[in-house]
């Protein structure tokens, strides 16, 4: 607890403080990394959020369908997936995917002293290794956020014009006036918020690896445990702040 | 020896305990520039840890570490890091940055910490490269060069911002004997040449006489001997004699554990594998 307090310290030294002071980060890593967190998950992401949308359409439909409100479906669609699925479901996939990367990899360079070896060569591990990663995901994770959330969007689209009575522009309108912009930036507020826990975590449990192979085994397989338990109690407090409090 | 020439290294009475146990006990030594220290000893007696001490990674229990003469515990990270800029370390691996290829592992630091522009840091990386005998490998990764390569690239790397002091952990060990020479000339030449002052880990006998002028053998903790090649090579203690002349019987213990070396005497070889003791043969 004390040395993810203290990364989560020394990451905003070095993102707010240190620029200032001349120390500015370097842009390409940022980019290496962001196509490694954001970009290749793209597919993964699609396909979960479409999935999502189709799963979330259907039993909207089943459930709405015997109070015969189906013109609701599209509402129900689209907030629940602005609002809790999009952002808890692609954040799950970027853990399981890319959070748990970043740990293996850090920690990997940590038992075979590579981060010594940064140190010794006074570069600092944080701004050189985790700096780019954080940065990556804080763009990053939103950014498949509302992609997930299209495509969850275009899976509820899916299931009510081929399967059920809307046409697509009902649809696209029926969507736009139920949802409003507030549902969309909750979840991109979330997002922002998911991307700091699970990158911390991750990077953590990376570089305070001990003891070989077997240490950045379990230290990868903690990183995906509490960066999933921290999400989801993050997303019930936030949800109870945003849509529960007076 | 150049002893007389200003000291670059100046380890006071340092303390570096584990718990109960003492990795470092009480050493004391003065490094001064220009020279080249070989440590040696057997495994886990504490050289690895010494060295750490000196490149400011690891905290003493007690006692004073000085580099160029400024005291480094108690420093904050940004002032060792100053320091950090003057001098280059090989780790035992190499501990190259596998996502880098050997090229931009030695480009680094140059990279991090100097304004040159990328022609004249391509040219810097060759000539290192060329000193270690690698010219041409810059575009592969760690992943496709041998364990040995590995560790002349992190010599090259060490390196590259032409280092006042060098520290080596092992630098030999994994390299073949031409390879071993060469790193060694290297050695010499740089400490002789650019008056570079050298501190070098090293269980190769070899290459240790090869460099050294001077040593220091470490044994449960503590200095058991420290002098030039020559004093080293004729020192009357058995413990030197039979780890530089690579015995397998004599009094240093084969198995140090964590408490072992607290009573020696217990310690000594079993009588099927040294030839000091006898079988007692029952005679009916």
């Amino acid at each position: 607890m004390k040395n993810y307090l203290q990364l989560n310290l020394s990451l905003l030294y070095w993102i707010l403080i240190a620029p200032f002071t001349g120390q500015f980060f370097k842009i390409t890593p940022i980019f290496r990394q962001m196509v490694f967190i954001g970009v290749r998950a793209a597919p993964m992401v699609a396909l979960t959020a479409f999935s999502v949308g189709v799963t979330l359409a259907m039993q909207a439909a089943h459930s709405l369908q015997s109070l015969g409100a189906e013109m609701y479906i599209p509402d129900l669609v689209i907030i629940t997936l602005l609002r809790e699925m999009g952002p808890v479901l692609i954040a799950v996939i970027v853990i399981g995917r890319s959070g748990s990367a970043v740990a293996a990899e850090l920690g990997t360079m940590k038992v075979s002293e590579e981060i010594e070896a940064l140190e010794v060569m006074a570069i600092n591990p944080v701004q050189y290794l985790v700096v780019p990663r954080f940065l990556a995901m804080m763009v990053m994770l939103p950014a498949l956020t509302i992609f997930g959330n299209y495509i969850g969007i275009l899976g509820g689209w899916a299931v009510c014009t081929f399967a059920l009575d809307f046409n697509t522009a009902g649809y696209v309108l029926r969507a736009l006036e139920s949802a409003d912009t507030w549902d969309l930036y909750s979840g991109m507020i979330k997002s922002v918020v998911f991307a700091w826990i699970i990158i911390t975590i991750s990077c953590n449990a990376g570089l305070n690896v001990e003891g070989g192979a077997e240490g950045v085994g379990q230290a990868t397989t903690a990183s995906v445990v509490q960066a999933l338990l921290a999400m989801l109690v993050m997303n019930a407090v936030l949800t109870g702040i945003f849509f529960f409090s007076a | 020896m150049s002893t007389n020439g200003e000291t670059i290294i100046k380890v006071d009475h340092l303390v570096r305990r584990f718990g109960a146990r003492a990795v470092l006990d009480d050493i004391s030594f003065n490094v001064h520039r220009g020279e080249t220290l070989v440590i040696m000893g057997g495994s886990g007696c504490g050289k690895s840890t010494l060295l750490r001490h000196m490149i400011g990674s690891m905290t003493p229990t007690s006692g004073s570490v000085k580099l160029f003469g400024q005291e480094i515990t108690g420093m904050t990270e940004r002032e060792i890091e100053r320091l950090r800029l003057r001098f280059g370390m090989l780790f035992q691996s190499g501990a190259l940055l596998a996502s880098l290829t050997v090229g931009e592992n030695v480009a680094l630091p140059l990279l991090q910490h100097t304004a040159k522009s990328p022609d004249e840091i391509e040219q810097i990386v060759k000539q290192k490269l060329e000193m270690v005998g690698l010219t041409g490998f810059e575009d592969l990764t760690p992943d496709e060069i041998s364990g040995g390569m590995k560790k002349r690239v992190g010599l090259a790397r060490a390196l590259a911002l032409d280092p006042e002091l060098l520290f080596s952990d092992e630098p030999t060990s994994g390299l073949d004997p031409i390879m071993t020479a060469v790193v060694d000339e290297l050695t010499l030449k740089l400490t002789h040449g650019s008056h570079m002052t050298a501190v070098v880990v090293s269980h190769d006998m070899t290459s240790a006489f090869r460099i050294a002028t001077r040593m220091i053998m470490l044994g449960h903790g503590s200095i058991v001997a420290q002098g030039t090649p020559d004093e080293i090579q004729n020192s009357p203690n058995p413990e030197v004699q039979q780890f530089i002349h690579g015995r397998p019987d004599g009094p240093i213990p084969l198995n140090l554990s964590q408490d072992e070396h607290k009573d020696l005497q217990l310690v000594r070889p079993r009588p099927f594998l040294g030839g000091r003791f006898r079988f007692h043969h029952k005679h009916p």
